[in-house]
């Protein structure tokens, strides 16, 4: 293997920078009793836990889509190593074959033939119209009718694997927690059973699918033969993107005017409430659309700026999250601006402007992690909306770049596949379903952490 | 009242103003009309000739804010800013790529636009109202939790989703009414009947468990209990004291959308081949076409203040309590 050279993309830079933000967010709560209760009860929560194990594993797949680097040509000796204008992440250099492994066009799942028809010149036949052999997906049979056999064969070895790997694991936590009968039950502070439930669910899905996709295209090819698998696992990583990194962009916009507003009033409170009167007042698509139309104007008129292709979508992602972030940022806003209202006139804030606390050392102090349980909330419910929100503006074309793997790009290649004979139905389903997966897991955490935080809501 | 409604009137001048500020500075300070020419004339063609020819034919050609040259009034009618945004007050939107007034085609799009929209707001808002309080009168019931468990799953799936799922079933594998497309007069209704189910369908998870939220905290009121203790049966209860007292949180939140319904909605005109204003901005977007751009961010956010001014008068008039200071 040569050597290859580290890429470190814009969005990477965020996306470790959210994961440490996270990590130090976990350490100040473990330090405060209040917020540790709270998420104690999102812990104990059966269908919070079980949505939460499920965001784990596409989160564990953002990440290890999240390293770039650029492989190294083969050249001479002695020259100066040039470098593959191709970005690849540490998920492609796992998933090697399914990247790499390209048919000629459509072809199902698990099928053996091509979609189209080819001509062939058979000696001593002539000329026949027939469906050739793929050259990758069953390619290791001799007879595609031993298909459906090796298929089970191979889908029971990695299942029995994986269902020894689970069962390792519960019983390592069986034995931590007081026994099968405790956590089977739900006897424990934590969801263990919800956890241990779906994390069977996810091994026993996932194992035996990787295990055929070696072989096979298990979710089938799209038009110009990419494995749709392949496309599914790079979009989770856009998708992780724009629902986190877009909070992200807007949160410190929103606390600091938000409690500014509501802190301080009179002039302030005026000018803050009419930015966010404005920005609300157009219609959130339109807003997006003449943004995305002015970068791409801005994006196109300066090609100097970008060293590769992967930068460029990369850019286009980011200046995608930051629009969507300044168009989303208003509601949030006015939350926060509400409760610090209510929240100056308590007597602990009166009783520190009395001691003459100065008022940003009261904001810093007693306002903010009083307000933090609102934020949180904000955080996980924006994150489903934003991931159905790329779809859409990635099918009106002022999504992501069209050359960046999405949900959103992928639903808009496929569109037309419907209409075909026969139809070709697996890359839209597979990107739908697994859109709904994520979206659905997100929007049942958010429910556990807002019951958590906030039980009048419920 | 009338104080009232003029008062919110003119506070609606500044936020237009400020709209008005925000999208000539998105259209025109960020990226300059030389940037968008290059653009609009493709790679290949543009010399400065071409591009000065392309400004003078829109009137790009003109400084931004202040023009010296005219002298007199003309310094400041004669520029970008009066001619391009300024004008959009008096419903001045200037022409489209294609030359065609884009105030008229405002007006002709309307009527398809609204033609889908209002039935699918009307329809949408009896079904998802039904559906909550139904979940409400079985609440803490087994029947309350799949409700509310399938709300989570309708809402998580995408509206793409819905839309093509919904032609493909019901227009291509039924052949119950056409995929898409658009009639006039009374014959539109066969095109008009499957978008209007679909968007129905796609709100329903999202509005039912907002709506039936509504009503659980009117539930636990003081006042339903003393219906109950009064003796009054469970469904006169619902329908008289619940449903109406539940029905203010909910007309705040829906009489806003209600001028907005004109906008017609994005995707489903362009998957459905309706010819409003919807596909019209979906059309502009896909082609570049900033003028159409410029005019629909100015017009939603025009019917979004008039929402905003129905929904106070509208609060006014529902709710007793609320006085117009």
């Amino acid at each position: 293997m040569s050597g290859f050279q580290i890429v470190v993309l814009w969005s990477d830079v965020l996306v470790w920078l959210l994961l440490a933000a996270g990590i130090g967010l976990a350490v100040l709560i473990a330090r405060n009793p209040p917020l540790l209760a709270a998420w104690r009860r999102v812990g104990s929560n059966r269908i919070g836990m079980a949505s939460a194990t499920i965001l784990l594993a596409f989160i564990a797949v953002g990440l290890l889509d999240s390293l770039h680097y650029r492989v190294a040509l083969d050249g001479k000796p002695g020259e100066k190593t040039q470098y593959a204008i191709e970005v690849l992440s540490a998920l492609d250099a796992l998933v090697g074959p399914l990247r790499t492994e390209n048919e000629k066009t459509y072809s199902a799942p698990f099928a053996s033939q091509l979609y189209a028809k080819e001509t062939f010149d058979r000696p001593g036949v002539g000329t026949v119209r027939e469906f050739p052999r793929l050259k990758y997906g069953a390619s290791h049979l001799q007879d595609p009718a031993a298909l459906t056999g090796d298929v089970a064969v191979t889908a029971l070895r990695a299942g029995g694997l994986a269902l020894f790997g689970w069962l390792l694991l519960a019983s390592v936590v069986a034995l931590r927690c007081g026994g099968w009968r405790a956590v089977w039950r739900g006897d424990t502070a934590f969801a263990w059973n919800a956890v241990l439930a779906t994390l069977a669910l996810i091994v026993l899905t996932l194992v035996p699918l990787f295990a055929l996709a070696g072989d096979y295209h298990v979710f089938g090819t799209d038009k110009v033969g990419q494995d749709v698998l392949y496309q599914i696992l790079k979009s989770v990583r856009t998708a992780l993107i724009i629902g986190l990194v877009t909070t992200l962009v807007m949160l410190p916009v929103a606390v600091l005017l938000g409690i500014v507003a509501g802190y301080f009033r009179g002039w302030v409170d005026d000018l803050i409430q009419y930015l966010y009167t404005v920005l609300n007042s157009i219609p959130g698509v339109l807003l997006i659309a003449a943004a995305v139309l002015m970068m791409q104007v801005v994006i196109d008129s300066h090609p100097e700026w970008f060293a590769t292709a992967a930068e460029r979508a990369d850019l286009r992602l980011l200046a995608l999250c930051f629009i969507l972030g300044i168009t989303s940022w208003t509601g949030l806003c006015r939350l926060l601006r509400g409760e610090t209202l209510k929240l100056r006139e308590l007597e602990y804030i009166q009783a520190a402007q009395a001691f003459g606390v100065s008022s940003w050392r009261i904001i810093l102090r007693h306002i903010l992690p009083n307000l933090m349980h609102i934020v949180i909330i904000a955080l996980v419910m924006d994150f489903s909306g934003l991931v159905l929100a790329e779809a859409v503006l990635s099918y009106v074309g002022i999504g992501v770049d069209p050359t960046m793997t999405s949900f959103g790009t992928m639903i808009n290649n496929a569109r037309m596949e419907l209409g075909r004979e026969p139809v070709v139905w697996w890359s839209l389903t597979a990107a739908f379903a697994a859109m709904f997966i994520l979206v659905l897991a997100a929007n049942l955490f958010a429910d556990a952490v807002r019951d958590a935080f906030d039980p009048r809501a419920a | 009242m009338l104080a009232y409604i003029l008062r919110r009137l003119l506070y609606a001048i500044p936020i237009l103003i400020g709209v008005n500020l925000i999208t000539f500075a998105l259209f025109f300070i960020v990226n300059t009309p030389d940037d968008m020419a290059r653009m609009q004339l493709g790679i290949k063609r543009v010399t400065p000739e071409a591009i000065e020819k392309w400004k003078a034919e829109r009137g790009y050609d003109k400084p931004l804010f202040v023009n010296a040259a005219a002298g007199g009034l003309g310094s400041v009618t004669d520029t970008i800013f009066f001619e391009k945004s300024a004008r959009m007050f008096v419903g001045d939107f200037g022409r489209a790529e294609d030359g065609r007034d884009i105030a008229r085609e405002i007006g002709t799009r309307m009527g398809p636009s609204l033609a889908i929209a209002l039935p699918t707001f009307i329809l949408g808002l009896f079904v998802t109202v039904s559906l909550a309080l139904t979940l409400a009168f079985f609440r803490a019931t087994a029947f309350d939790l799949w409700g509310v468990v399938l709300c989570v799953a309708m809402m998580s799936i995408s509206g793409l989703f819905y839309i093509i799922g919904g032609q493909y079933l019901i227009a291509k594998m039924w052949r119950l009414v056409p995929i898409s497309g658009f009639g006039d007069g009374l014959d539109a209704w066969r095109f008009l009947i499957l978008p209007v189910v679909i968007g129905v369908i796609s709100g329903i998870g999202s509005s039912t468990r907002w709506y039936r939220t509504i009503f659980l905290e009117e539930v636990s009121k003081d006042y339903v209990r003393t219906a109950r203790a009064k003796g009054l049966p469970e469904t006169v209860v619902f329908f008289r004291h619940i449903l109406r007292n539940a029905l203010i949180p909910i007309l705040t939140g829906v009489v806003v959308v209600i001028p907005l319904l004109f906008m017609g909605s994005l995707l489903t005109e362009s998957f459905f081949g309706i010819p409003g204003l919807g596909s019209y901005t979906i059309d502009a977007i896909q082609a570049q076409d900033f003028a159409v751009v410029r005019s629909m961010v100015f017009i939603g956010s025009v019917l979004y203040i008039v929402g905003l001014i129905l929904t106070d008068i509208s609060y006014t008039l529902v709710d007793p309590r609320i006085r117009f200071s």
